[in-house]
């Protein structure tokens, strides 16, 4: 899918800029967008350490444990092909509360650090199984408790009320997201053959 | 409201070393062994994000947006999505700090307590940046098929698009 995606991007921008007359704005964005990569890149570098290193000590203390016995019925039903007590059931519990505390810099690492998980339970290789494509439309979708930068954005241009989208951008992810999981369990049944 | 984002991670921090010093772990030396799973997973990933950046790049600057946009104005009409979101709905799935130069340029043409401002609020705050997510994810571990990953995410962003119009619509102009 992602071969597909890349490839099309790549093809339709290219097309579309010889018909719009804008190669050379194509040209400078391929050489721009190699850089901004990296810069990202670069930019995560520090908190994906932090948080893989704080990660380690709230394995070792029990934090995730007891965040994971907390999760345990919603977490068995949504990833049925990990052990309860494992440590990428912890894992992934940590980047669920971090995703839904609105800390993205910290979910993404730990994210990481779940797949990375994941895959060593159940040696995977190259084919992703069911758990871990839930896993990933989880982190697609954004339930977030509070959506602070948005409030933040809103407020700057001089809303009235900055929070006053909260309800709405609950029901919107929280439907998002139910209709993420349905349509996720439904597919997995279809390709059963692969997992 | 930035005091409730700047007391959450603390908070965590707080939480996570209280945790390992009652447990009596060795907390700076297992900090550091964790930290240093942090530079492989890093370099992992660059692979999968210099090519997500560089083609979305590529499709942002060679007026392709614009194309979709007007090629998909009676459908979105259809569905209820206001015109002047068309470009944040497509964009968004791939494209972080794109689809925040456009929310940037919807409020200060429509202002945010707008009806369009106000989509445009949900709509951003209650998707993520999908493809960027599905490159990190399965980049880090180097996983090739992705299976139905893709297919799911997508159904679930369009929810989140349509369901932003709709309670907008209901809770501050119905």
């Amino acid at each position: 899918m992602m071969n597909r995606i890349f490839g099309a991007l790549i093809v339709v921008s290219i097309v579309c800029a010889i018909m719009t007359g804008r190669l050379e704005d194509v040209s400078n964005a391929i050489l721009s967008g190699a850089t901004e990569a990296i810069q990202l890149v670069f930019s995560l570098f520090g908190m994906m350490c932090f948080w893989t290193g704080m990660m380690k000590i709230a394995d070792k203390g029990g934090a995730t444990t007891l965040l994971a016995k907390f999760l345990s019925p919603a977490i068995g039903y949504l990833f049925p092909d990990y052990k309860k007590s494992g440590r990428a059931i912890k894992t992934i519990c940590m980047n669920l509360v971090a995703n839904f505390l609105g800390l993205g810099n910290a979910a993404t690492p730990i994210g990481i650090t779940a797949m990375k998980e994941m895959q060593r339970e159940k040696q995977l290789k190259g084919v992703a199984d069911n758990s871990m494509v839930m896993f990933v439309v989880f982190n697609t979708a954004s339930v977030q408790l509070i959506p602070t930068s948005m409030a933040v954005l809103r407020k700057a241009h001089g809303s009235v009320s900055p929070f006053d989208v909260m309800p709405a951008v609950w029901i919107s992810s929280i439907a998002a997201l139910a209709v993420g999981i349905t349509v996720a369990k439904i597919l997995e049944k279809r390709k059963k053959s692969l997992g | 409201m930035d005091s409730i984002g700047s007391l959450v991670l603390p908070s965590v921090v707080f939480l996570i070393i209280i945790f390992g010093f009652t447990k009596k772990v060795r907390l700076f030396d297992t900090f550091i062994e964790g930290a240093k799973d942090g530079i492989k997973s890093t370099l992992l990933i660059i692979p999968p994000l210099v090519g997500l950046i560089v083609s979305i790049n590529m499709i942002k600057s060679s007026g392709a947006l614009d194309m979709f946009t007007s090629a998909l104005a009676p459908l979105a009409n259809m569905m209820g999505i206001p015109d002047k979101t068309i470009p944040l709905v497509l964009l968004r799935p791939i494209s972080g700090s794109g689809s925040m130069a456009i929310i940037n340029n919807l409020f200060s043409q429509f202002g945010p307590d707008s009806f369009v401002g106000k989509v445009a609020s949900t709509m951003m705050g209650s998707t993520e940046t999908t493809f960027y997510a599905i490159a990190v994810y399965y980049g880090s571990i180097n996983i090739k098929n992705t299976r139905h990953t893709v297919p799911a995410a997508l159904c679930a962003d369009l929810t989140g698009f349509l369901i932003s119009v709709l309670s907008v619509k209901l809770l501050f102009f119905g």
